[in-house]
């Protein structure tokens, strides 16, 4: 396919919109909501968004772009290094592997499909903030910011379809 | 598109393109597993890297809170106009009671500044603030720290206090150019020298990802009771002496813990308190430097 110069920049604009979103889903779970409570069980928008774009197109979300993802919440959010990146790349990998279980399936299903992942990843988290802490921490947290996530997921996958359309068709 | 068969091109591609990605996929997992590492080890080109990355996105996050905010404020002006009335009444009284500790305030302190002046007393160290907005939340139940919009530009530095009027909130521990993190005082790796105000006893403020941070360290024999007030001791020399902290909340089995001032939920400003232990002479009190 060869166009010209905006026609180029364009479709290349539009291959990294599932990076994009993920960075601003990110940001999006860092701002400072002032509900009680709310900031111990932030959904994991993040995971949701690398959820979607697993599914429906993981070239353009290669593994190293989730690992960058991962990085930048981990900064803004103050988590140790890498302890997100981990649990991100983990989820993703799961979700690659079993796309094609994915297509063609009813919303319900799908989202039982991410429900799993979800719990294996809230699961993995609280893990690894154990054992990089050294500290235990109560689950409870953990299980709210997991119910949370799977309450916010058919609102963020609305939103994702839409601007799927935007994303050039794979050849 | 059948995904269940393939074509013949793709079902030689497909596989060999699964084994490159799923090598990167362990690769970058494994480079994950370094970085948490490095990052328990304080080396410093870690601390480099999160201060880049929160200076360039502070501008963003900065934008992007403003709506946030926005909302914020006309929910909460709508929730004060209902309560006009009785918040009048609360005032009226509470104007009257703190007239008179004005007075009292106003007496104390003219009798300290004579005391100290017979004593030639040494200031409580020189102080100056910036006020900092909060643009990011630590995310998760595991992290209690906040991303602040100033940094060393504004003379943000490590190891500072940041309180509200009401409080401590904790003290400085990353701090970019426009950008800074704040630790606070209920996260697990803060500690804090405080004391408490009382008793005089000294101890250390110890965080454990609870809302009620715990004292620890305390000298033997000393008599803790619920309702009494601990502020910071300023030993160490980085946080000045008298910030309010909490009050003792529970005292059960020898564990302590510390109801924090601080209204969590709305934090919103914080002030990063530059301190200098050994001021010149004639300073004395807090004055803003900079308002961002």
């Amino acid at each position: 396919m060869k166009g010209g110069f905006w026609q180029n920049l364009d479709l290349w604009a539009r291959r990294c919109l599932p990076a994009v979103f993920c960075l601003f889903f990110v940001l999006l779970s860092v701002l400072p909501i002032p509900i009680p409570g709310y900031s111990s069980i932030v959904p994991m928008l993040t995971l949701a968004c690398i959820f979607f774009w697993a599914i429906h197109h993981p070239r353009l979300l290669p593994p190293l772009v989730v690992f960058a993802v991962g990085l930048v919440e981990d900064i803004l959010s103050g988590a140790p290094m890498g302890a997100g990146a981990v649990v991100l790349l983990l989820a993703y990998g799961v979700t690659v592997s079993q796309r094609r279980f994915f297509h063609n399936r009813s919303f319900l299903q799908v989202w039982t499909g991410f429900g799993i992942v979800a719990l294996g990843a809230a699961a993995l988290s609280w893990l690894m903030a154990v054992i990089v802490s050294g500290a235990f921490a109560p689950p409870q947290a953990a299980f709210f910011q997991y119910l949370l996530t799977l309450a916010v997921y058919p609102l963020v996958t609305w939103v994702l379809h839409r601007a799927q359309r935007l994303v050039p068709v794979e050849v | 598109m059948d995904y269940r068969r393939p074509g013949l091109i793709a079902r030689i591609a497909v596989p060999f393109r699964g084994a490159a990605q799923r090598f990167a996929l362990g690769f970058l997992v494994l480079a994950s597993f370094v970085l948490i590492f490095l990052g328990k080890t304080d080396v410093v080109v870690m601390e480099r890297a999160r201060t880049a990355v929160t200076d360039v996105v502070t501008p963003i996050l900065e934008t992007l809170a403003e709506p946030v905010s926005a909302v914020n404020r006309g929910l909460d002006h709508l929730g004060q106009l209902a309560a006009l009335y009785d918040e009048n009444q609360r005032l009226r009284q509470e104007v009257a009671r703190l007239r008179s500790w004005h007075g009292v305030a106003l007496r104390l302190e003219a009798e300290n500044k004579s005391f100290r002046e017979m004593l030639a007393y040494r200031g409580a160290g020189r102080r100056s603030f910036v006020s900092a907005r909060v643009i990011a939340d630590g995310r998760g139940p595991f992290v209690k720290s906040v991303l602040v919009n100033t940094g060393r530009r504004d003379g943000v530095e490590k190891g500072q206090a940041a309180a509200t009027p009401l409080g401590l909130v904790g003290r400085v521990s990353e701090s970019g150019a426009r950008s800074a993190r704040i630790l606070m005082i209920t996260d697990l790796n803060s500690r804090i020298p405080v004391l408490v105000e009382e008793s005089r006893a000294r101890a250390i403020l110890a965080g454990d990802n609870s809302e009620r941070p715990q004292l620890v360290f305390l000298p033997d024999g000393s008599r803790v009771t619920v309702g009494q007030r601990v502020v910071t001791s300023g030993h160490g020399g980085a946080l000045p002496y008298g910030i309010p902290v909490g009050v003792v909340s529970a005292v059960t089995g020898g564990i302590i813990r510390i109801r924090p001032f601080v209204d969590w939920e709305r934090l919103e400003y914080v002030q990063i308190i530059e301190y200098d232990a050994a001021p010149p002479p004639s300073s004395e009190g807090a004055a803003p430097k900079a308002v961002r």
